[in-house]
């Protein structure tokens, strides 16, 4: 049956008919969807981890066993499993192993841009990058059949775009696989007289797997009439080439992007007069085909940075740019903000107030950088909060800080909080780490987390006591305060602060997104009584404007969170 | 046929989603390949949101550019204004005439702009303005928003009622279809 599937979708579909049987991953847009669709398919076992590195051993481990397994992260989430990863690439597999890794092209929602392409030829191991959901479900399936075939898990790499667009797919049936388990060390105990033997094997791998890119119809040559030009593309980038040139230019469609079919590459570059690679991000293709001796173009055209489009290669190609009209007038942006009813709000609130200096981290909570509050100082990567905290509070230790915090939420603080956390504690720095407790993963879109007490599947779960753990840890103050609390949460703050040790508050309440949160009734405004002092402003709640000097709330949006309230000193709230 | 455009743009968590998900299900079941491109993850939380959706005989790229959609339906008055560069010549945007107002006219940062009707209709651009919020409520809720917006819409294509209401049965969960009807009905005799 046809079906209009997501890309991300689409891939769990092919891990579904691959007979892939094992899922682990950790949520990450734009990845997140592969993991949540095929955790809908009763015959395959899917999970959320507490990291991408813990994903990808474990699903190693399932391979291992002798069932096909997948993991999937967002690119940065592959630097963190980036450590299994290059090892893995020795030992290769059992039944198929796939890895899926999500790029960022633009920067929708991370916080870098980096291209993964660059792993695939640093582990060593292959990669097939769809371009569209068609090929997201066929390309799954083949990934498994070069695993097993040549013996290593294969790197699936998707982009927001082929992730988050929806197009065609056909669907097949499910096939199972089990292989037996049988030990062999040699194969899977890297240690040095072991991986000796298998770097080798790597090698000539890889050359093996460059043969078969050349003969294999996943990277193709499609004709076309005019060779003054020929066009080595793939992913989203191969749609914009098409949408604009048509079959006028031959193209090469890449759909294995590492290793590079170095025969094919050469004989397409011969039967034009111009090479051109189109490719987002960095210049991969165009190096691989200039270290070849082959005279080409890319980034000479196409910037590095950020996504393509129709307009933009057909400009760079010399095709005609469609053209719209603007309107002259400046807009207002409108960027994206904490929700009315977000529990974070308060606590920003009360950081900001007090001028405290913040390390953040990254969820939702990273929207605490914006105005007003503009109460965040740093965000660097899943973790660094914490271990940044420690950095920075050590480094001011017996000069005059002491007013800074790490914050950082529950589920990034089992991501890679914890041992950040272990360093505070055991290294003895004053910090004073806030976990921002909201039940939930946020920003990915609500997934279940090691503190929810529920998993992937929505079944009951083994729930992480965080205030046990921070204790266990080694912080012997810990403490909890309800955000929504204004007056509660500020004496807990200065009072940690000021403590001649390490601390943990956690700031607990439920996103206001989640079903089973009761909303209070909006809050109503006495009109008389605002004295237009703008004070409730100063939260930056969506919910909250000013209309003709008065305050007014919007009542589709207020879930009566009473944060406003506590700042009226006019009761007018 | 030459791919159609339709981007539909808003405020994230106002139900462009579902709104791009009930075209694509009416598209694929006449037979068109169909392209449908959204953003997750951090543009939902509030921010300005577009989706594309493209259907002809072949598509290829699943965004559209400027200069190239036949439709812009907005849910807010300046994101409409704010994606007309979008629109392709005699292309024709439907917006819901409700204003939120962006944070940084919330904190007196920036001023919502005014006459913005009029403002696009002096460009040249044809719209279609109507307040889908109010037909929202009727039908029972500010929710569906989406769907009363889909219903004017649809007055621009020749799909009949019974393959719109189909697709719309097919894409939202059925204690919510009767209000959904109600609003895609209201809009689509606006």
């Amino acid at each position: 049956m046809k079906k209009l599937m997501l890309g991300n979708e689409a891939v769990a579909r092919g891990l579904y008919e691959a007979g892939c049987s094992f899922v682990s991953s950790y949520p990450g847009t734009p990845s997140t969807e592969m993991t949540e669709y095929v955790a809908k398919y009763p015959e395959v076992y899917a999970e959320w981890a507490p990291n991408e590195k813990v994903a990808m051993e474990a699903a190693f481990g399932a391979s291992l066993a002798g069932k096909r397994s997948f993991c999937a992260m967002k690119h940065v989430g592959l630097n963190v499993a980036a450590d299994p990863l290059f090892t893995v690439a020795y030992t290769g597999v059992n039944a198929g192993f796939v890895i899926g890794v999500a790029d960022d092209p633009g920067m929708h929602s991370s916080q870098n841009e980096q291209d993964s392409r660059h792993y695939a030829r640093a582990s060593k191991i292959p990669m097939l990058e769809p371009a569209d959901s068609e090929e997201a479900t066929r390309f799954t399936k083949l990934a498994y059949e070069i695993s097993e075939k040549f013996d290593t898990p294969v790197l699936l790499k998707m982009c927001t775009r082929v992730a988050h667009s929806q197009s065609v797919v056909e669907e097949g049936e499910r096939v199972e696989v089990q292989k037996p388990y049988e030990k062999n060390p040699q194969k899977y105990i890297m240690m040095p007289g072991n991986a000796k033997r298998r770097h080798p094997v790597v090698e000539e791998r890889t050359a093996r797997l460059s043969a078969f890119g050349d003969e294999s119809d996943v990277n193709r040559v499609e004709e076309g009439s005019d060779h003054s030009m020929g066009i080595i593309t793939s992913s989203t980038s191969y749609q914009y080439v098409k949408e604009v040139l048509g079959d006028r230019f031959p193209v090469l469609k890449l759909g294995m992007i590492w290793p590079l079919p170095e025969k094919k590459i050469r004989a397409f570059a011969e039967s034009v007069s111009r090479l051109v690679v189109v490719e987002e991000l960095d210049p991969f293709v165009e190096e691989y085909c200039r270290n070849l001796g082959l005279e080409v173009e890319g980034k000479s055209l196409f910037s590095p940075i950020g996504e393509f489009s129709q307009n933009l290669v057909a400009e760079k190609l010399g095709a005609p740019v469609p053209q719209g009209v603007a309107l002259e007038e400046a807009l207002p942006q409108r960027p994206p903000v904490m929700c009315a009813g977000c529990p974070h709000r308060g606590l920003f609130y009360v950081l900001a107030k007090n001028k405290i200096t913040t390390l953040g981290d990254i969820g939702c909570y990273t929207l605490g950088a914006v105005p007003p509050l503009n109460a965040l100082d740093s965000t660097i990567c899943m973790g660094a909060s914490v271990s940044g905290l420690h950095g920075f509070v050590k480094a001011l230790e017996g000069s005059v800080d002491g007013k800074t915090v790490g914050v950082i939420g529950d589920s990034t603080f089992m991501h890679s909080g914890m041992t950040g956390l272990v360093n505070v504690a055991y290294n003895n720095s004053n910090a004073t780490v806030i976990i921002l407790d909201n039940s939930i993963t946020g920003m990915t879109g609500h997934q279940q987390n090691p503190t929810t007490g529920m998993n992937l599947k929505g079944e009951p779960a083994a729930a992480v006591d965080l205030e046990a753990l921070c204790r266990a840890l080694g912080i012997r103050r810990v403490r909890v305060v309800d955000p929504y609390n204004l007056a509660q949460t500020e004496s807990a703050i200065k009072e940690e602060l000021a403590a001649a040790e390490p601390s943990v508050i956690i700031s607990r309440r439920p996103c206001a997104l989640l079903k089973y949160v009761k909303h209070n009734g909006p809050i109503s405004v006495n009109a008389e009584k605002c004295r237009s002092c703008k004070a409730c402003m100063k939260v930056g709640c969506p919910a909250i404007s000013m209309k003709d000097g008065k305050a007014v709330i919007d009542n589709t949006l207020c879930t009566g969170c009473g944060v406003c309230t506590q700042l009226c000193k006019f009761g007018a709230l | 046929m030459e791919t159609k455009n339709i981007m539909i743009v808003g405020v994230g968590g106002q139900g462009s989603l579902l709104a791009s998900k009930l075209l694509g299900k009416l598209l694929l079941t006449r037979g068109y390949d169909v392209k449908v491109s959204e953003v997750h993850g951090m543009s939902q939380r509030g921010g300005s949101v577009v989706t594309y959706v493209r259907f002809g005989d072949k598509v290829y790229s699943p965004v559209i550019d400027k200069g190239e959609a036949d439709f812009i339906v907005s849910f807010e008055l300046l994101e409409a204004a704010r994606w007309t560069e979008y629109l392709k010549k005699g292309g024709t945007i439907v917006v819901n005439t409700q204003k939120i107002n962006p944070m940084p006219v919330i904190i007196g940062a920036a001023e919502y702009p005014q006459g913005l009707e009029e403002k696009i209709r002096a460009a040249g651009m044809k719209l279609e303005a109507f307040d889908a919020l109010s037909l929202a409520e009727e039908a029972g809720s500010a929710k569906a928003v989406n769907i009363a917006l889909m219903g004017r819409l649809s007055k621009f294509f020749d799909f009949t009622d019974e393959e719109w209401l189909g697709a719309l049965e097919a894409s939202v969960p059925p204690k919510f279809l009767e209000l959904n009807k109600k609003a895609f009905m209201l809009g689509r005799q606006a």
